[in-house]
């Protein structure tokens, strides 16, 4: 119950709670207000925003400097993001709370929080991943001379990602967007000794800022036809088939701007550079950020605007779903294939995330909204157990590179079957929870296909041949990690159970996630997403299409395969695996098909160097010229003008300097330097100009 | 009750005020002086506020801000009499002319 | 809705508003004119309750109260502690203010301006009366608009004197231990 105080605030904070269901929309599915729990989820949001300035200003002196505060928090959402999850299981919730700001003209700015399906399970994701990220931090991060400010960093990153979903309007969204590319820049460069890391700080935040410019103008022009930031009043748009709206008119513009913003957070291609460099933060930082926050915005901003682009009429962003799905494609296969050269572990499964956020995107343009979001859900666990798995590993070895590691199964043998378990939910292994997700969006690609669109069979392909590529860069990190004979230098051991509890924890959800939605068997995922105030309209297979799950499954044991073959400890020699660098393609791979080479020299360079270069020549030319030149003139002028000078002139100037001096040495009376007699002499000025504003 | 009489009353508290600020020696009742100017101002914004019934109260609303913002004022200038009080042992402001020529 | 000087000498209210804006006026000048350091500064506090006074007249109830609480309450007492830090001369003293060349063209500016602004004001608004069904302003009515309205300014206002606490403190603390105070 909500305490008697408390309803006594409520009315004068003048919530505005807009029940679903309500105002003529015709909701998808019967929703709820929640009740008090929805009402209080604004603690979710502010909670992780308050602490972090607790731990800055208290956290060195809590017995376990600020840890606890952070842990706690992350602890708090988690366990309110599931009683959510629950109670939206048992009756489904859709509401929002909107408190209005501030106005800007006829925009109201409003600050406020969404309590649907979508935004309930990245409350719980968000809490649960960052749960066991932050516990495991503590060991990871222990010892290291700014622990304090790195949980104060990272509950503002989790804090931002909470702003971001809870999000009723685009306002808030962007500010919650920001406050995720902040935090990200201090959580990435928090080794900043290291010049590198620094850059990678840079290169994020650089290229998120691209990309936001996007947003901004897809949100400026979202706002404009519609006349309001809100989603609610834009999706009531777009439920409406209002084909008149401005709205309909700028709809593929206003659709392409934001994608493009969720591009950039997202890393689909061509804005994907800037999360491998990423990696330079802390593993905990790359766990998070590759599971439960930053990287999934854009997927999230996709689904909350999921009407808008689903479109069947094409009247709004309907257009723009096709590019949608084919950036999701392109990005899914090629960056997979860029894991295959790396050496760093790290990096293998950065790439890897790109590609399986690319999964995610070309979901979301075949019109799969559950599939997409389900995809979201269940690679945050396995891809936050694999960093950590990571982390665990680097801990112990003391490098990043697969070539200092090899043997560790016999040595960690918690994070060798932990590791093993996330690989085999990644590669999407049945019935491991990658292969409901992954098989659902590959089931979805092949009905878009099977409609007749050739677009959908070539997405689809690519999707099938990124299963393939899946298994053979994680079955190779595998091999050459865990198998073989040790090759690096420190003694690897077992990590604390602080670190290997967490990896139990994330094995437990990776193994079994999936369990929540197997199509024609039990769907409750469906139906806790599909808790929305419109109606989704989402395409999703009814049943398995078992021959879909054998394709997948054949190339995914092939990619395991081949992995094995050319991977496994003492199956080929080192001279046998060159000869897998084929010529033209292993450069490409090796150089990230000359991608980053590109924007660093069509870019960054000949901006930089010639913005440079432009100013050293204008300064050399022109402005030298004109200085040059003017001493020429200036040189003869001043023979022509001696003469007269001589004559008369100099009578004129000390004529005017006995003057200036004079006047001076009247006015100077004035500034005695004493404050008083300003002010005095100020309102009398002010007088003056009253009484000459009167008369006149 | 006629709006000029207030804003006049208001006019004349102001005057006063600025007589003060121009010919007070000690720097705490130039401080006085402007407390002085401030009450003018107030009560010009709240004749205003009542005689306009405004819906906002943008009037007294801005009263109180501004008796929140000379609350402030006080607290610092007091702490700036003290420093110059503590430097030069005196807080004559006609001494005080480091800003001159 | 105009009225004559003889309407307005018929109303009890404007006695009040006489009997109020007198010792208010007198309490100003004592404030700038005080001989002694201590009872310019009491004078203060006629000053501003008559304001306070007026505010409740008014109708505007809270912010009457306001200023007897923050001026009178406190800021009074600052200004009191001020003087007794800065060691004061206390008892009458003519050397707390300028002498007369300053005093003289001081008091013409002075008035120069109370005759510019009041003649606009009476030329303006002169006769128009304050609506009288007015009631008084309802504290709960200022608080809703503070808070939804006025909410930025609010907070910011609220970062204004927190930061003139801040460096209150740091512009007031000795930065020397060692130099007499």
């Amino acid at each position: 119950m909500v305490p008697a105080f408390v309803s006594t605030l409520l009315p004068i904070l003048a919530f505005v709670a807009e029940e679903g269901g309500e105002g003529g929309h015709e909701a998808a599915v019967q929703v709820g207000n929640g009740g008090a729990l929805a009402q209080w989820a604004w603690l979710i949001v502010v909670v992780p925003l308050v602490v972090p300035f607790l731990i800055v200003f208290f956290g060195k002196k809590l017995p376990f400097k600020g840890w606890e505060l952070a842990v706690g928090t992350m602890g708090f959402i988690g366990a309110y993001g599931t009683a959510l999850l629950l109670a939206n299981a048992s009756s489904p919730i859709a509401t929002e709370f909107t408190l209005e700001v501030g106005r800007i003209g006829s925009f109201a700015i409003e600050w406020g929080w969404v309590v649907d399906g979508l935004s309930i399970m990245m409350y719980f994701l968000v809490g649960v991943v960052g749960f066991f990220v932050f516990v495991y931090a503590k060991g990871y991060m222990e010892g290291d001379i700014r622990f304090t400010w790195f949980f104060a960093a990272f509950t503002l990153f989790a804090g931002g990602m909470l702003v971001l979903v809870s999000a009723p309007n685009l306002i808030q969204l962007i500010v919650g967007w920001e406050m995720v590319g902040l935090a990200s820049y201090l959580l990435i460069g928090h080794y900043w000794e290291d010049y590198a890391n620094v850059d990678a700080g840079n290169k994020a935040f650089m290229t998120n800022k691209v990309a936001d410019a996007a947003l901004f103008i897809g949100a400026i022009i979202m706002a404009l036809s519609v006349g309001s930031f809100s989603f609610a009043d834009m999706l009531a748009v777009v439920t409406a088939q209002d084909a008149s709206s401005p709205l309909a008119t700028f709809g593929f513009w206003a659709g392409l701007m934001l994608f493009i913003g969720a591009m950039g957070k997202s890393a689909q291609f061509p804005f994907h550079v800037w999360l491998p460099d990423a990696m330079a933060g802390p593993t905990p930082v790359s766990a998070l950020m590759h599971a439960a926050t930053m990287v999934t915005a854009g997927v999230y901003l996709l689904g909350r605007v999921f009407p808008f682009y689903l479109d069947p009429a094409g009247l709004f962003g309907g257009q723009v779903r096709v590019i949608i799905m084919v950036i999701g494609g392109i990005t899914l296969l090629f960056m997979g294939l860029l894991a295959f050269v790396q050496d760093d572990i790290k990096k293998v499964l950065a790439y890897s995330t790109v590609s399986q956020l690319g999964y995610m995107v070309a979901a979301m343009g075949a019109g799969a909204y559950t599939a997409g979001l389900f995809h979201l859900f269940t690679h945050a666990f396995f891809k936050s157990l694999l960093f950590l798995g990571a982390g665990s590993v680097i801990h112990a070895v003391h490098s990043n590179n697969m070539s200092d590691m090899g043997g560790l199964r016999k040595r960690m043998p918690y994070t060798y079957a932990t590791f093993v378990i996330g690989t085999l939910a990644l590669i999407g292994l049945f019935p491991f929870a990658g292969f409901w997700s992954k098989d659902e969006i590959i089931a979805s690609l092949y009905e878009v296909g099977i409609e007749g669109s050739g677009t959908g069979w070539f997405v689809f392909a690519l999707a099938v041949a990124g299963s393939f590529v899946t298994a053979f860069y994680m079955g190779r990190a595998v091999f050459l990690t865990f198998f073989g004979e040790y090759k690096g230098h420190a003694q690897p051991h077992e990590s604390s159970r602080v670190m290997t509890y967490p990896l139990i924890g994330l094995a437990a959800f990776a193994a079994l996630a999936g369990l929540l939605n197997m199509p024609g068997i039990a769907t409750p995922f469906t139906s806790w997403l599909a808790a929305r105030r419109f109606p989704m309209g989402d395409v999703h297979a009814q049943s398995i299409n078992w021959g879909l799950v054998g394709l997948v499954t054949a190339m995914l044991a092939l990619g395991v395969f081949l992995a094995y073959r050319i991977f496994f400890p003492d199956r080929v020699t080192q001279a046998e695996r060159d000869r897998f660098e084929i010529p033209v393609l292993y450069p490409l791979l090796r150089h990230k098909y000359y991608i980053d080479d590109l924007y660093m020299d069509g870019i960054v360079r000949p901006t930089m160097g010639p913005l440079a270069g432009a100013v050293l020549w204008v300064d050399m030319w022109i402005v030298d010229g004109i200085v040059n030149g003017a001493g020429v003139v200036a040189r003869g002028l001043a023979k022509l003008v001696r003469w007269f000078d001589n004559r008369g002139v100099d009578g004129i100037f000390n004529g005017a300097a006995a003057a200036t001096g004079g006047s001076g040495s009247v006015l100077r009376l004035f500034f005695t330097g004493k404050v008083q007699q300003y002010a005095a002499l100020s309102f009398a000025g002010v007088v003056l100009l009253a009484v000459l504003f009167i008369i006149f | 009750m006629t709006i000029a009489q207030f804003v006049i009353l208001g006019t004349a508290l102001f005057s006063i005020g600025l007589y003060g600020v121009i010919t007070r020696r000690n720097a705490v009742l130039v401080l006085a002086s402007v407390e002085v100017m401030l009450a003018a101002v107030n009560i010009n914004l709240v004749a205003f506020d009542v005689y306009l019934a405004d819906q906002l109260y943008a009037g007294q609303i801005f009263t109180l801000f501004i008796i929140a913002v000379a609350a402030a004022e006080v607290g610092i200038g007091l702490a700036i009499i003290l420093m110059i009080f503590r430097n030069r042992h005196d807080a004559d402001v006609d001494e005080l002319d480091l800003m001159r020529y | 809705m105009h009225v004559s000087f003889e309407q307005w000498l018929t109303e009890v209210a404007n006695y009040v508003f006489l009997a109020l804006a007198i010792p208010t006026l007198v309490g100003a000048w004592m404030v700038v004119t005080s001989t002694n350091i201590v009872r310019a500064v009491l004078y203060l506090v006629v000053t501003l309750a008559g304001s306070a006074a007026l505010f409740i007249m008014l109708g505007a109830e809270f912010v009457g109260w306001t200023v007897v609480l923050v001026y009178i309450g406190a800021v009074i007492i600052l200004f009191l502690i001020g003087i007794m830090i800065t060691r004061a001369p206390l008892g009458s003293h003519e050397e707390l203010s300028h002498p007369a060349t300053v005093k003289i063209p001081a008091a013409l500016l002075s008035i120069v301006l109370f005759t510019v602004v009041a003649w606009a004001v009476a030329d303006a608004f002169g006769g128009l009366i304050i609506p009288p069904d007015v009631g008084a302003t309802r504290t709960g009515q200022l608080a809703e608009v503070i808070f939804q309205r006025f909410v930025i300014p609010f907070e910011v206002v609220s970062l204004v004197l927190l930061s003139a606490l801040v460096g209150g403190i740091a512009l007031a603390r000795k930065d020397d231990p060692e130099e007499p105070a």
